[in-house]
């Protein structure tokens, strides 16, 4: 990769190569180009029309053929759950028999109606928590201006690199002194005290509001808190979107922190209700391949629905999260 | 970042006036007034730095230093743990597996990347579905990833292996030879681009059209347009993308857990998937070796650091940032 871009924009000697354009690529003199120019411009506007169809149609052939193979772990996963027991792995796409008995089944192995509900709470919980207190900090670094700003600001974008893995334990072993460990409680609570990344989000968010409004209602008589919660927050309610779907997705899917806090299957999430099918049914179990299979289907389609629900702010906080880099 | 205007501004029309001694004291009450709001406002995340992040790297320092088994006292053992990390044959094993699992998995990551978002970038009105289809799997619980993956490579009936087999080819045992593991949950990996496509599809697409049009009239052509203008312009999104999934790549845990480790989960050799967090999490939470645990943990925080700062100063050279002198 070379960094050929000066900034008068870019200007190479480029007359010694080929200009491939169309699927004759021809060598052009000089003098020969510019006497047939104008009759010329036509056929190659022509040709480069129906090029770049052709092209365009090859592309899309190619993505239709990656989509497929991209989707096809879902269809077939889903697929699997209505076979029978002996025919999981026959890689059909249709079912030779096909049964709802999985679902039922696996109903009564496992407290999947407990499951779903313990990570139901967990992701409100956390989503509602994290969002809000993640609003509060940003317009914190935001809207107010004191010393010391541009350090506590580059703590937060430095608590984002620092890996999981170095806090872990002792922030279980707060939870443990609290007497929280085996409940719901440090799966979310947490999110109470903002998180860096969301900080930042809804950070750069705010900074892009208009200032004045907010100095207006200041001179209205609003009050501090007034202006954050009635002016800024409703003004910042895309941002908001993003964290709050970003979060429900990192939660609902959240499995270590289920194998640290959880113990009693009563308390499980579907992450780790589902790792606790797997080590039962699975190689190291009786091989009821049909349960997992189905209790997968059930864990994931939440995720797919609430994907489609907001995708736009999925898409646009994926982006985002790109081009601070 | 927007600078210190508004109270330069309040400062100037302060100056208007001349100054009274009651109007200053009314402005620095008016300004503590303003400090004190900021920090509640940012109380949330002060305390949350304090209890959860900056108490936790210095107790996990401590702790690194100790022998601490959660029930008793921690008992002060100096370096012991860190000499210990030496001699632990599983350390080597398990860092081993996580590099290499990184150094495989991170670069074709990223190309898997760029081709689908070139791809899309070009398919004109349906990229928006084909952003959708490939950004799904990101949707998917990795518990669920990990499960897929036992399944798909399964192998005498997984999916792969079966695919394999109309071309003439004989899959290996993805999920139990060791030698094939780790590729496997490379490719299992690879299902999961989504979010990478979409960084990328979006550097793409703020890419000025001038730019190219510009490029045209030079003669320039699709490979060099490639080469000269959309790789530099979507670089820093490319280095983006690089550091994050290293980052994640060292701390690989839910899909190889999921599939090699667990309760029951013991019936055959499952080394070539044990990864460095892997290891430490056995440790921590099933030894109860919290203090060798603290200090595995820093090792990989200083591995992480240190990958992260090979990868900052290679970028230098690689990485073109708009708006910067050309170096």
């Amino acid at each position: 990769m070379s960094r050929v871009l000066p900034h008068g924009g870019p200007d190479h000697d480029c007359e010694r190569e080929p200009f491939p354009s169309g699927p004759l690529p021809t060598i052009e003199q000089r003098q020969d180009a510019q006497d047939a120019e104008a009759g010329r411009a036509r056929t190659r506007a022509a040709r480069a029309t129906t090029g770049r169809r052709v092209r365009r149609a090859v592309i899309v052939a190619c993505l239709i053929a990656l989509t497929v193979v991209f989707a096809y772990p879902f269809v077939w996963l889903v697929s699997a759950s209505f076979k029978p027991r002996g025919e999981v792995f026959d890689n059909r796409l249709i079912p030779k028999t096909f049964t709802l008995e999985n679902y039922v089944e696996v109903w009564q192995q496992a407290p999947l109606g407990l499951w779903l509900l313990n990570t139901l709470i967990v992701t409100v919980l956390a989503a509602v928590t994290v969002t809000f207190s993640s609003a509060m900090v940003a317009w914190g670094f935001a809207y107010y201006r004191f010393r010391g700003r541009g350090v506590l600001f580059g703590l937060v974008l430095a608590s984002m690199m620092l890996p999981g893995a170095v806090t872990m334990i002792p922030t279980f072993l707060i939870w443990n002194g609290l007497g929280f460990v085996g409940t719901l409680v440090p799966m979310w609570a947490q999110n109470l005290f903002a998180s860096a990344f969301y900080v930042f989000l809804l950070r750069q968010f705010m900074l892009t509001l208009p200032r004045d409004l907010f100095d207006a209602a200041r001179v209205d008589g609003a009050t501090q808190w007034g202006v954050f919660w009635r002016i800024a927050l409703p003004l910042t309610k895309p941002a908001l979107a993003v964290t709050l779907v970003f979060e429900v997705q990192a939660v609902w899917t959240d499995l270590m922190r289920a194998l640290i806090y959880l113990r009693d299957s009563s308390t499980f999430t579907i992450p780790r209700g589902l790792k606790s099918l797997v080590d039962a049914f699975g190689f190291g179990g009786e091989r009821h391949w049909e349960v997992i299979v189905t209790a997968s289907v059930i864990a994931t389609i939440p995720m797919i629905i609430v994907f489609f629900l907001a995708q736009r702010q999925i898409i646009q906080g994926v982006s985002t999260s790109g081009l601070k880099g | 970042m927007r600078g210190q205007s508004s109270t330069a501004a309040t400062d100037a029309v302060a100056a208007l006036d001349p100054i009274s001694p009651d109007r200053e004291r009314r402005q620095r009450a008016a300004r503590r007034r303003n400090v004190l709001s900021a920090l509640l406002f940012l109380s949330p995340w002060i305390v949350g730095f304090a209890v959860f992040t900056a108490w936790p790297l210095i107790y996990s320092a401590y702790l690194s230093l100790t022998d601490y088994d959660v029930i008793n006292d921690p008992a002060f053992v100096g370096f012991e743990n860190y000499a210990h990390l030496f001699e632990d044959p599983k350390i080597a094993l398990a860092l081993t597996n996580t590099l290499l699992f990184t150094a495989v998995q991170v670069p074709l990551y990223v190309v898997v990347s760029l081709v689908l978002a070139l791809l899309i970038n070009q398919a004109g009105r349906g990229s928006g579905f084909f952003r959708t289809m490939f950004f799904l799997p990101k949707m998917t619980p990795p518990v669920a990833v990990g499960i897929l993956f036992l399944l798909l490579f399964n192998g005498q009936n997984g999916l792969i292996n079966t695919v394999l087999g109309w071309f003439g080819l004989a899959g290996p045992s993805w999920t139990t030879d060791p030698a094939w593991v780790k590729p496997g949950l490379v490719l299992m990996s690879l299902w999961t681009v989504g979010a990478s496509v979409i960084i990328l599809l979006a550097a793409l697409q703020n890419v000025p059209m001038e730019l190219y049009e510009s490029a045209r009239l030079d003669g320039a052509g699709f490979w060099r347009q490639s080469f000269s203008v959309t790789l530099p312009m979507i670089s820093p999104a490319i280095f983006f993308v690089v550091v994050v999934n290293t980052i994640a790549g060292l701390q690989t845990f839910d899909e190889a857990y999921t599939a090699f480790f667990g309760a029951g989960n013991t019936t055959y050799s499952n080394d070539a998937a044990l990864f460095y967090v892997i290891y430490l999490f056995q440790q921590a939470f099933q030894f109860l070796h919290m203090g060798y645990a603290s200090a595995m943990a820093w090792v990989l925080f200083v591995v992480i650091m240190a990958v992260t700062a090979v990868q900052l100063i290679v970028s230098r050279r690689l990485v073109y940032y708009e708006g910067e002198a050309p170096r």
